[in-house]
């Protein structure tokens, strides 16, 4: 039995009581059902149209509710999982390798340096078969074999080949997928979909999550929604940190707005660090971009043996090459999880050894690679990625080998959620990333996609129902309740109050700023001096922000400084709470590193006596301390161990 | 990644709303380096319209990669500029110290102006609501590998499906038609057994929206193969019409 210890009220996880590979079968043969009849009188706003949102919005559409979806950008395609390029897993074993859903449940806990809760793991390990089956169905050009059966690749963290993929073009299908299966429940009339518009605020009614705010960013009118429960799936939060491979518009005012009503935070420090991202090149750039994963399977990591060796990377001969993962870890070589990657890229930089204009790359070569299956064979697996190299950087990879460092990708953080997905705020549920519940400390390449369907197709469905089944005798709610009027109230204050700075700093100057305190201290290596100082500088910042910052423009119209003003302040609020996290977790575990935690060889020391939970964090309110709540992590199906990849 | 600086003069199309009539502004800006994005040279424009307290340029982007379709500017008459690839992943060593560039939005009556660079395109999403799907529901589906398809269709159909929808194709078209964007959903499902069993209500119905739309006819000129920042094919559009005939023929409308 999975669940010795359980917690009543918001922080119960629900999680079934029954044996580990039992407990999903348990739970949708045991959770109530609403009635088609009845479902066509119950409401449900999905936030966001990501892999999350698209998919747990078409599948409730085809189950009969109404719902609504809203996304800033111009259609619902264009969110940011369609920029995941490597490809999705599932214990589909087609290769025969030895892989079951076991051992992806495994891999996922121990790549997330246990501090993941074991039945949602498992949960997503079983469903992810479904996912593929699903997406085929679609017809999402997956890569195929001769024999017209799928083709797999391997990917960081696991010795088997479970990822599914679509050229370097993943999210990209799946997210066309999932959108011509909301497009489908658009035409049926079950979805409306409202683009360029944002989330502003969460309407709370007696308790329970009934409704939004939200702006039409064209118009800049303020809108009243109303729901019977409402689905974040607004995506992470990387952006905090300015320079990152997410979307410029990715953000995190949705889960932050339901943080401030009520909605616990889980783990907001844990953030993922890609090893493989293009490095870092003038003060005006913009993002980071992401190499896709995948291409560890072919290319090996290096950098010189000697400090400083400026020569060119094809003149430096074999034996005075560096190829610090194989050095380091002989059993997964260049494919260790990515976690493990940063920081070894870090390391070798930081003790001088880096590459590049900056000093602070590492080369990706896949000369090796092409002498042993030839530039066409290589050019199909990654040709789109070579090309965006080339772009970017204006040299060809196939001739010198890439410069990569970590940056910035992924929060395992988000709202705290029970096994329900459903967050501290009953009828308030969060999916995808905007969650934190499957990654622990530390996501696995070709994770992220897996979860997202895994939670919008597979489970949404089934756990929102449950939630649903005791509302078939609500009724229509009423946006006139003075719940909504004070939600927009609250809004349209907000939106004055930045409209009326009148400073002379643009506010992308503050973002930069609070990316740099961000990236130096609660970056790739923490420690608690640093973190102290951040939290000051953060809200040094802030302050700066509320007296310096100029917005032109009006509110009542297009205006894309506001939306940023928006967005920015409530990152800076996030941030401090990111740094009080990573402060108090006194261990390094995944993405996690605090420097006074660490082995005798540089391994992340994990302290499983004092810190084997999730912190789930309490809004204190306006310049108050947060609260911290601990869900105790309890593993009965699996052996808690050092992590090791040598 | 050897970098220099550009000074540059911008041509730039500034429409207040989608009833302002619009007009280009030139702007002067120096130093932009090479090593920048086409973008992130207009954030730096904009950062100093800003500092000077003028209403900065909008424009639509998100990813920055490349992939999400955003980003949609004529730039010196060229839909996404000179080279093959979105705006966004357009850089500046693309061009020379000195220049002159124009920037436009897309000009198409499908695509209406909302604010200077950035245009409404959601009449893409309604074509694709009229049909461009499989009806298939969540939990319906087989297991994946019990529909085996030959590699080559899988391609071919991959290469259709990888359309960002960005609409450089309505952009570079004189007729602004949109059918090298219709042809490239029909043609992915098409290739595909999962597609085929709607293939005839999909291409009339997605036409028929595409006509609603008011994009214009196919004059078969090309230039919206060659301006796709996704190099999608002709040959497309030869299936659609092929598609969209056989349906015609079989269902008589």
């Amino acid at each position: 039995m999975a669940s010795s210890t359980r917690e009543t009220g918001p922080f119960d996880a629900r999680i079934p009581e029954a044996p580990l590979g039992e407990m999903w079968t348990t739970y949708k043969s045991t959770c109530k059902l609403v009635s088609p009849a009845n479902k066509r009188n119950l409401d449900v706003i999905v936030i966001g149209t990501g892999l999350a949102g698209a998919s747990a919005a078409a599948t409730l559409g085809e189950l009969g509710y109404n719902v609504k979806t809203f996304c800033f950008q111009d259609s619902p395609r264009r969110a940011h999982s369609i920029a995941a390029q490597g490809g999705i897993n599932a214990a589909k074993n087609y290769q025969n390798d030895g892989d079951s859903v076991y051992r992806l449940f495994y891999e996922t806990i121990k790549g997330g340096d246990y501090r993941a809760r074991e039945a949602n793991v498992h949960r997503l390990a079983e469903v992810s078969t479904s996912i593929i089956d699903q997406c085929v169905a679609q017809g999402v050009p997956f890569a195929r074999e001769y024999g017209g059966m799928l083709d797999n690749r391997s990917f960081g963290g696991t010795q088997v080949q479970r990822t599914f993929y679509a050229r370097g073009q993943t999210g990209q299908q799946l997210l066309l997928g999932a959108y011509s299966a909301l497009s489908r429940q658009v035409a049926s009339g079950r979805v409306t979909q409202y683009s360029r518009h944002e989330l502003l605020d969460i309407v709370i009614v007696d308790g329970k999550a009934r409704g939004i705010i939200a702006r039409d960013l064209v118009s800049g009118a303020i809108e009243r929604h109303s729901a019977h429960a409402v689905v974040l799936c607004s995506g992470g939060y990387g952006n905090v940190f300015f320079l990152s491979t997410n979307a410029m518009g990715s953000n995190v005012t949705a889960i932050w707005k339901a943080h401030k009503r009520g909605a616990w935070f889980g783990n907001p420090c844990f953030t993922q660090i890609h090893p493989t991202c293009i490095p870092v090149h003038g003060e005006h750039q913009s993002k980071l971009t992401l190499m896709s994963e995948s291409l560890r399977n072919d290319g090996r990591i290096w950098v010189p043996k000697a400090k400083g060796d400026k020569r060119k990377p094809r003149d430096i001969p074999e034996a005075e090459r560096d190829y610090y993962l194989e050095r380091r870890y002989p059993a997964f070589g260049n494919l260790v999880p990515r976690d493990v990657a940063s920081r070894a890229a870090k390391e070798r930089c930081d003790a001088g050894y880096g590459v590049g204009s900056t000093a602070m790359a590492v080369y990706l070569d896949f000369a090796d690679a092409i002498k042993r299956l030839g530039q066409a064979d290589i050019s199909a697996k990654y040709g789109n990625l070579f090309e965006m190299y080339e772009k970017i950087s204006g040299e060809n990879p196939y001739k010198t080998p890439m410069q990569i460092y970590p940056a910035i990708h992924y929060t395992m953080g988000g709202l705290w959620v029970s096994y329900e997905l459903q967050t501290t705020v009953r009828g308030l549920f969060a999916a995808g990333e905007a969650n934190f519940s499957d990654h622990g400390a530390n996501r696995l390449g070709a994770s992220a996609l897996m979860q997202g369907l895994a939670d919008g197709y597979f489970v949404l469905p089934y756990t929102l129902g449950n939630y649903l089944a005791d509302d078939i005798r609500t009724g229509k709610i009423d946006t006139n309740l003075p719940e909504f009027a004070e939600a927009e109230r609250a809004a349209t204050e907000r939106i004055s109050q930045v409209m009326g700075i009148d400073g002379p700093t643009p506010v992308d100057k503050f973002h930069r700023e609070l990316g740099k305190v961000m990236w130096d201290q609660c970056g790739m290596a923490r420690n608690s001096a640093g973190l102290d100082k951040a939290i000051s500088d953060i809200r040094g910042i802030r302050e700066e922000f509320w007296k310096k910052a100029r917005i032109p423009g009006d509110a009542n119209e297009l205006n894309v400084e506001l939306e940023k003003a928006l967005r920015i302040a409530d990152f800076m609020e996030l941030a401090e709470l990111m740094c009080i996290d990573a402060r108090h977790r006194e261990e390094s575990c995944g993405g996690h590193f605090r420097e006074e935690f660490q082995t005798e060889e540089g391994e992340a020391l994990r302290n499983d006596a004092d810190f084997s939970y999730v912190a789930a964090w309490q809004y204190g309110g306006p310049d108050e301390k947060p609260v911290l709540h601990k869900e105790p992590l309890t593993f009965n199906n699996i052996k808690v161990q050092a992590r090791s990849y040598k | 990644m050897s970098e220099s600086t550009l000074n540059l003069t911008l041509k730039i199309w500034r429409q207040k709303n989608a009833t302002d009539a619009g007009a280009f502004v030139t702007y002067k800006l120096d130093g932009v380096s090479t090593d920048s994005s086409f973008l992130e040279m207009l954030d730096l424009l904009n950062l100093q319209l800003i500092e000077q307290g003028e209403v900065p340029v909008a424009f639509d982007h998100d990813c920055r990669e490349g992939i999400c379709g955003a980003c949609s500017m004529v730039i010196n008459g060229r839909p996404h500029g000179p080279e093959r690839g979105t705006t966004c992943q357009l850089h500046m060593r693309a061009f020379r110290n000195g220049d002159t560039i124009v920037i436009e939005p897309w000009r198409a009556k499908s695509f209406p102006v909302i604010k200077d660079l950035v245009v409404n395109r959601s009449s893409f999403d309604r074509i694709i609501s009229a049909g461009g799907f499989v009806s298939v529901n969540t939990g319906a589906a087989q297991d994946a590998n019990c529909i085996p398809v030959p590699k080559p269709d899988a391609d071919e159909a991959f290469d259709a499906a990888a359309c960002i929808g960005c609409g450089a194709c309505v952009a570079a078209c004189k007729n602004a038609s949109a059918m090298l964007f219709v042809a490239a959903k029909v043609s992915h499902l098409a290739m595909l057994p999962q597609g085929r069993v709607e293939r005839e209500a999909r291409v009339l119905k997605m036409v028929a929206q595409m006509d609603e739309e008011g994009f214009g006819a196919c004059s078969n000129t090309g230039a919206c193969s060659a301006e796709c920042p996704k190099n999608i094919g002709l040959q497309h559009i030869a299936r659609l019409n092929r598609e969209y005939q056989r349906a015609s023929l079989l269902t008589g409308k």
